[in-house]
């Protein structure tokens, strides 16, 4: 309590460009916007997402042609690029999942601590860059 | 301080959020779960994933089903979260409708194809 009573700094009209860059934000707040930035991530590809569900299981023929836009390429957009697409999708879907979790059971065990926010965060970070990086580097055929 | 709750609450014809938050974790629940069903069959499958295999996961009428009703929880779980967003970042209200509606748009459509894509197995 005392600590809320406690006069802080205000910060009223945030400069993203000014202000953003110099703002210290604690490890849950890093997986919060994360969290954020990640699923606005997934609905601006969400056309993308479906696109590659729709060919992948309708036929022979368009799983072939979702196979080839990422080993080969597509129209004018090399297999690469889509790989590196596929792998912010993953990363997006890993992050929002492990966040999500992590409100769930913050929710449902009343888990409010400063301490527990932090850990919970630290693990979060950790998982989803870990599995990113190993599902990553199946993708790019490095093992 | 005044009472703002039960039937003394000020009615200010807007919602509350408490039904938006709590269908935000259904929603999400049920697509963790959906996560880990497709995940359970994909890592069970033996031998290489080709399409007869992939495609056979969702050709039943039990996977049909329960992958319609995550399609439908994603459209009110992107929806929730989006005017999240817009509710934080966009304060003039001309271009929050804007967005909105595009949100909506967006949304419906992308459903509509996942779901006709979903029936053509």
């Amino acid at each position: 309590m005392t600590e809320l009573a406690r006069k802080r700094p205000e910060f009223r009209n945030i400069n993203a460009f000014k202000d953003l860059p110099t703002y210290r934000l604690p490890l849950a707040g890093i997986v919060s916007i994360l969290h954020r930035i990640s699923g606005f991530l997934m609905f601006l590809l969400m056309p993308l997402i479906i696109w590659m569900f729709d060919n992948s299981i309708t036929s022979e023929i368009s799983f072939a042609k979702f196979s080839a836009a990422f080993n080969i390429g597509i129209g004018f957009v090399p297999g690469w690029f889509m790989k590196l697409v596929a792998l912010a999708l993953i990363w997006a879907y890993l992050h929002h999942f492990i966040a999500g979790l992590r409100h769930l059971y913050m929710d449902v065990c009343h888990a409010v601590t400063k301490e527990f926010g932090k850990s919970s965060a630290i693990v979060t970070l950790a998982l989803s860059i870990a599995l990113t990086a190993v599902l990553g580097a199946k993708m790019f055929g490095l093992y | 301080m005044s009472v703002n709750y039960g039937s003394k609450r000020i009615v200010t014809g807007a919602g509350y959020g408490f039904r938006d938050w709590l269908a935000q974790r259904v929603t999400g629940g049920l697509m963790a779960l959906f996560t880990v069903i497709l995940l359970a069959q994909v890592i069970f499958t033996s031998g290489p994933i080709g399409y007869e295999q992939w495609a056979g996961i969702f050709a039943g009428q039990c996977m049909k089903f329960l992958t319609f009703a995550v399609i439908v929880a994603l459209l009110y779980h992107v929806w929730v979260g989006m005017r999240d967003i817009w509710m934080d970042y966009i304060k003039p209200v001309a271009v929050r409708l804007v967005l909105h509606v595009f949100t909506l748009v967006w949304l419906i459509g992308c459903a509509g194809w996942a779901v006709q894509a979903l029936w053509r197995v």
